[in-house]
């Protein structure tokens, strides 16, 4: 093979600009591939985002989301073993000056929210004054960069699914890498605007729960779900990572779309690659004749064509994943609330494979006809 | 004068195997595209078909979604009231309030769970609907019965007809399957209002009221009505706009279809300049000689450009027919506004069959183009002396 590696290269550069085009294509391709895979691998198989995602929970009512839980609740979990941190974790929603503003505003309860989520990184003194300030809330970097928001502005929110305005003191802003958009505040403010009569004034959405250690997960899951089987408000709890999944869903059926999506693509260039050998092979028909009578045995015949679609193809992968990786941490803005978090090295190596196997695939129908080809009737062609 | 279509034909055919791998790679190209457009077409047939140009949604002020919103009963008994409003043959005012929930039930393409809305409907609700029941019957205000949508009934095996559903304070009986045209009703569950209501303990709001006009035209000024009467706090869009404005929820899987459509395209417009470069190198006495009787260089620009083209349409027909088998296949979306899941069936339609051959067509011109030129400028002479 060795010594064939000087022969296959210079077959490569000899045609360059097919070479050129093969590669494109399938570096396009694969950078494609890669895309879709790192998808895939973000949303059914993504590892925690960070430690202590792998500690949190989400407490929501077993029918639905939209159905809340009775405040009462909160005393109950509190007191499930493994239980370390618990809070209030309403969806507000409302209108933050006009409906295309869109951020996440949740009811929380302000003295433990910043305890679970410990990726929220704030300054000590603004999470004090977030907590002593009942009309207080934190937001996120993002949300104060994009409506430019300072500490200390004012920020009114107007209630769609709560029949009240919110009119909030911005206390404290965290930090944040994934950029997540969300602003929290007191839930003792919002039941004390509700009116009396108002049905659901002491209930809340979902509780967050933080676990003292990730291997409790499930087994306080199981506990707290035991617990209120039979009350009117039963639960589903979950870790926080299988809640964000269950949104997938909204996307569609979008693990067949992926598959369907890369088998096409695989395909695709798995064509374009054979196609490409063939061409190369029927032009070299008589070169190959000579080679054969020079001495090369069909076996070496066979590894140069081979040796040649595997080269070509490698390249290809490499490239593409490097395209597939940037295109990868782009689209970490869109789709990184389901977990989607780039371009992992699991679904890198996957290309990488697939790029190897279609250039040995493709090449090998080509390269036993062109090895097994007889050598005077090779000589003799003229196309 | 051209050279003969004949001739290129005859070539893609000489090249069978080279032709047919390209056509293909263009055709799974064409496919993705050609699925994305019949998804959005069966998605937005889905809303088209939704509403009644004559009826209005009456929501909270501020609200754009009837799961959000809610309406008070002295709303509705204003609202009732007021002009304008077509009345059934009993004459009974056509305002429906209608509720609504949302249950979480695994699905077949969703184990896991996915959200369906539960309406809460009052007889006169029913009558200003037109649909069949397709199984069982319609069920009985006051009992804890549900019917739901056809969609539904395929979608999530524990809502067929004589199961339980468990959500509000119990069990309910599913007795009905209802058949709704294509709208986003087959996606729903119905049950009564009232049943619905005591097991959320609201009394006597709803979400929305749903209100038909004697005409579409009167739709500006019951708007305006309702809206300078302070004491409702309501707002009013009108149906078929409020369902139009659903058809986004398709986005994310209409975008992803089109991006992956678009690269795969470039990497098959590489692929069929690399056969159509190889075709021409391989005909460069032809081309010699073409060019010595008598054809210019705009002729052969144009039969090689038209023999990518047809090339490329090879592929967009065999990706049509690779896509075929999709039409009628029933999907479901998620949408934020309802919070739960739409079922459409893929339309394979007109447009999106035109849309995936114009592709091919794009990809074949992009593809050949500088295979073509570089043919077209080929010296006779050289040319008769290469290859």
């Amino acid at each position: 093979m060795v010594r064939l590696a000087s022969l296959i290269f210079r077959n490569v550069f000899r045609n360059r600009r097919r070479s050129l085009l093969t590669l494109a294509s399938t570096a396009v391709s694969l950078a494609l591939l890669s895309l879709l895979l790192a998808l895939y691998q973000g949303f059914f198989y993504g590892d925690d985002v960070s430690p202590s995602q792998a500690l949190r929970m989400v407490t929501r009512h077993r029918v639905s989301l939209t159905q809340s839980l009775p405040a009462s609740h909160q005393p109950r979990i509190a007191q499930v073993p493994g239980v370390a941190k618990l809070s209030a974790w309403s969806w507000f929603q409302g209108v933050y000056k006009e409906p295309k503003n869109f951020f996440a505003r949740f009811a929380v309860d302000p003295d433990t929210i910043f305890d679970i989520h410990q990726d929220w990184i704030v300054p000590h003194d603004q999470l004090e004054a977030f907590k002593r300030d009942r009309t207080g809330c934190a937001i996120g970097q993002k949300i104060a960069d994009d409506y430019k928001i300072k500490l200390g502005d004012r920020v009114t929110i107007v209630g769609d699914i709560y029949p009240v305005t919110l009119e909030l003191k911005v206390d404290a802003i965290y930090q944040h890498p994934p950029q997540t958009e969300c602003l929290v505040f007191h839930r003792e403010y919002l039941t004390e605007l509700l009116p009396k009569t108002y049905t659901s004034r002491d209930s809340v959405g979902t509780y967050l729960i933080l676990a003292q250690t990730a291997d409790q997960v499930p087994g306080i899951s199981r506990a707290i779900d035991t617990m209120f089987d039979n009350s009117p408000y039963p639960t589903r709890t979950e870790s926080e990572k299988e809640f964000g999944r269950s949104f997938l869903a909204f996307l569609g059926n979008i693990k067949l779309f992926l598959a369907a999506v890369c088998a096409a693509v695989t395909f695709t260039i798995l064509l374009v690659s054979a196609n490409t050998v063939s061409m190369a092979v029927r032009e070299r028909t008589r070169e190959t004749a000579i080679l054969r009578t020079l001495g090369f045995t069909p076996a070496e015949i066979l590894q140069m064509v081979v040796g040649e679609s595997m080269l070509i193809s490698l390249s290809g992968g490499i490239i593409g994943i490097g395209i597939g990786w940037l295109l990868a941490t782009g689209l970490t803005v869109v789709a990184g609330g389901f977990g989607f978090r780039g371009l992992k090295w699991q679904a890198g190596l996957v290309v990488l494979v697939m790029a190897i196997l279609v250039g040995f695939l493709a090449s090998l129908v080509p390269a036993v006809i062109a090895s097994r080809k007889n050598v005077v009737e090779s000589l003799r062609f003229t196309g | 004068m051209g050279v003969p279509i004949t001739y290129n034909i005859r070539n893609l055919v000489e090249r069978k195997a080279t032709t047919l791998m390209t056509a293909v790679g263009i055709g799974l190209t064409v496919a993705v595209l050609v699925t994305a457009l019949s998804l959005v077409a069966g998605l937005k047939s889905v809303f088209a078909g939704s509403g009644d140009p004559k009826q209005v949604l009456v929501l909270r002020k501020g609200v754009d979604a009837e799961l959000s919103s809610t309406v008070t009963g002295e709303a509705y008994q204003i609202i009732r009231r007021m002009p304008g409003i077509a009345t059934t043959a009993a004459h009974e005012p056509m305002v429906s309030p209608e509720g609504l929930t949302v249950i979480n039930l695994p699905s077949v393409d969703s184990p896991a769970g996915m959200n369906v809305t539960v309406r809460g409907l009052l007889p006169i609700g029913l009558a200003m609907r037109t649909i069949q029941i397709q199984q069982g019957q319609m069920f009985q205000p006051g009992l804890r019965q549900v019917v739901v949508g056809d969609s539904v009934a395929r979608r999530y095996p524990d809502a067929r007809i004589g199961r339980q559903i468990r959500f509000g304070k119990g069990l309910w009986d599913v007795v009905g399957v209802f058949k709704a045209g294509d709208s986003a009703a087959g996606s729903e569950i119905w049950a009564g209002l009232d049943q619905l209501r005591g097991d959320f303990e609201q009394q006597g709001g709803s979400n929305s009221l749903l209100v038909r006009l004697n005409s579409a035209s009167q739709i500006p000024e019951f708007s305006k009505a309702i809206a300078d009467d302070q004491r409702l706090g309501t707002s009013v869009i009108g149906e078929k706009a409020y369902y139009a404005s659903m058809t986004s929820s398709g986005a994310p899987l209409e975008v992803l279809g089109f991006a992956v459509a678009i690269i795969m395209a470039v990497g098959s417009a590489f692929a069929a300049t690399n056969t159509m470069y190889a075709a021409v190198a391989r005909r460069s006495r032809e081309i010699g000689t073409l060019r010595a009787i008598g054809f210019g260089r705009w002729s052969i620009l144009q039969s090689f450009m038209l023999e990518s083209i047809f090339l490329a349409l090879i592929g967009g027909v065999l990706g049509v027919l690779i896509t075929l088998p999709i039409n009628g296949l029933t999907t479901g979306v998620g949408s934020f506004s309802t919070f739960s899941e739409v079922a459409f069936r893929f339309k394979v339609g007109f447009w999106a069959i035109a849309g995936g051959l114009a592709f091919a067509v794009l990809i074949g011109a992009m593809g050949g183009f500088l295979p073509a030129w570089a043919a077209s400028k080929k010296g006779i002479i050289a040319a008769m002396r290469e290859g």
